[in-house]
């Protein structure tokens, strides 16, 4: 399988690390850390997941190449890679959403 | 139906005699129980809340035909041999039932308790091992640990000087093995099906319709269904059936491989897993050396895997069994495994009334189906938990209760 890179271009599966499902962190007021609301929000963040049979916007590592976190979307049911960009970015953020309609990411 | 007249005289007319051993059956409007999902763990549901609760008017729906799923997929290795306190009773009755289980529903499931075998290849991993053999004797649980010269007596055919991994010992549950896992779908479905169990075949389960917040029914591809609870027991599909009712779980879903090689004559006679890698092997009845490793790393639902994976495997089986680089693979396939958080399973109500989970088996559920199936069907009987599956609860993760053979955290590909 290659992964198409934007600062390296297509490169095997094994250069990179799948870190899982992008998405975004609860945001909370210090203050509120330890608020009912909090804990649930971050359990939530922690171990629920969509695990979406389509596509799935999930973070990667190029470890072995340009050392870049990327935001891939990805058909879990096929493998096709539907789009590759920097994480963290403008177009990351459009991509992760446009993938789930979700809020935009926030930096891994 | 299987007493020994009955073969005698089925033999001598040439086999034309058997009849099936489950009807087709078409979907009634409404049953007690609807069980979605005919892989070993529905129909061991299904059996039981027939035969120990009474509770026949239940339906098992399969989309395709029974054990097309994982039941029908995995490398049929049986154990329970796990460290935690949540997880020990429940593996252990599960032990239990399969020590009876050909008896208890009259059906040959080739269970085979020829040992698992852990190998140890470091001192630090012997201490380790020393623990949980003596975590699994304090439950009650068989472990035997043993040295070089033991092992090498059982299993001579392996690489014991390997120059990264020599080989020290092992770990030995004696009473771990392996059954003929489509025996085990057939067993239970036509234990289930003699007391009155409609197994629906063909029919996927689209929708969960709900009426103020309870399940009232299923909608499929063959009508609505209506139903007093649902039990799911999808594996691979649980994220996707838990969406129907707008819930997220601790699950992700990923592909696990497995790889037969031509037959060869009787080569080994248990259960090898290596102990400086993700491998285990053991050998069909047809002959077949029957092995596996890791997980493809990705979330999938693609139901085939990818040749990385492959790769790993293979250089696992030559550091452990250098001589199967002469054999032939025949055969790879892959299922989709219910990942969960902890890498444990959950069997417990839902947030929806009347809708009740059996999930997260991750790549460990072939060896659970009957103390699944028991307390799965315990728990939609009675509306109580099981109390040997009592930790195996959906709320452990957001209560800080995990449940983690391997202390990896969060990441499902991992357990
Ligand atoms: C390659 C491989 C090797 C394995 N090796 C081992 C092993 O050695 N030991 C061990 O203990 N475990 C092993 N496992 C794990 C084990 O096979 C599973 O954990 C277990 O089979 C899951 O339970 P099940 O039998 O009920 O699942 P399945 O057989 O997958 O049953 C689920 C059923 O639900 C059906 N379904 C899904 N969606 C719907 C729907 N919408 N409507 C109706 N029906 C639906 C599916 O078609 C399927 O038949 C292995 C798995 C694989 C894939
Ligand atoms: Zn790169």
């Amino acid at each position: 399988m290659l992964i198409p890179c934007p600062f390296c271009g297509p490169r095997d599966l094994g250069e990179f690390s799948v870190l899982g499902a992008a998405r975004a962190r609860p945001v909370v007021a210090v203050a509120d850390l330890d608020g009912e609301a909090a804990v649930a929000a971050f359990a939530a963040y922690v171990y629920e997941r969509e695990n979406p049979a389509g596509p799935q916007a999930e973070h990667w590592f190029h470890g072995a190449g340009c050392q870049h976190w990327l935001t891939v979307v990805r058909d879990t049911r096929t493998h096709a890679i539907l789009s590759v960009t920097s994480a963290g970015t403008d177009e990351a953020a459009q991509s992760l959403e446009a993938a789930q309609g979700a809020a935009p990411e926030a930096a891994p | 139906m299987f007493s020994a007249a009955a073969l005698l005289k089925n033999a001598l007319s040439g086999h034309t005699g058997w009849t099936p051993h489950w009807r087709k059956a078409a979907p009634k409007p409404r049953y007690d129980v609807v069980i979605v999902g005919g892989g070993g763990h529905g129909l061991a549901t299904a059996y039981y809340l027939a035969k120990v609760f009474g509770i026949t008017n239940v339906a098992v729906l399969e989309k395709g035909w029974i054990g097309s799923g994982n039941a029908g997929r995995n490398t049929t290795i049986i154990r329970s041999n796990y460290l935690l306190p949540g997880n020990i009773p429940f593996y252990e009755r599960s032990m239990k039932l399969w020590e009876g289980l050909e008896q208890d529903f009259n059906f040959n499931a080739m269970v085979s308790q020829r040992g698992v075998l852990n190998l140890y290849h470091s001192d630090g991993q012997r201490d380790a091992y020393v623990r949980r053999g003596n975590a699994l004797r304090l439950h009650g649980v068989d472990a035997d640990l043993l040295d070089r010269d033991q092992v090498r007596a059982m299993v001579p055919m392996l690489d014991f000087d390997n120059a990264r991994f020599p080989i020290e010992g092992g770990l030995l549950q004696r009473r771990g093995g392996t059954a003929r896992h489509d025996a085990v779908v057939w067993g239970y479905a036509r234990g289930a099906d003699r007391r009155g169990v409609d197994i629906v075949e063909g029919c996927e389960v689209t929708g969960l319709r709900r009426e103020n917040g309870r399940v009232v029914g299923v909608e499929t591809t063959r009508g609505f269904i209506g139903a007093g609870t649902v039990g799911l027991a999808v594996a691979g599909n649980t994220s996707r059936l838990a969406a129907m009712a707008d819930l997220r779980l601790p699950i992700e879903s990923y592909v696990l491989q497995a790889f037969v090689s031509e037959g060869i004559k009787p080569l080994l006679d248990t259960v090898v897993t290596f102990g400086a890698g993700h491998f285990y092997i053991s050998q069909s009845d047809k002959g077949g050396l029957v092995f596996g490793g890791d997980l493809d790393p990705f979330p999938s639902y693609a139901q085939r895997g990818g040749l990385p994976v492959a790769e790993d495997v293979a250089a696992c089986a030559m550091a452990v069994m250098p001589m199967l680089g002469r054999l032939k693979i025949l055969r790879s396939w892959g299922g989709i495994m219910d990942m969960s958080q902890d890498g444990s399973p959950i069997i417990d109500r839902t947030p929806v009334e009347g809708l009740f989970l059996n999930a997260g088996w991750c790549y460990g559920g072939f060896k659970a189906t009957p103390a699944s199936g028991w307390c799965f069907a315990h728990l939609l009987a009675t509306g109580e938990l099981h109390p040997d599956a009592a930790a195996l609860r959906l709320d452990r993760f957001s209560s800080g209760r995990v449940i983690d053979e391997k202390g990896a955290g969060a990441t499902p590909n991992l357990h």
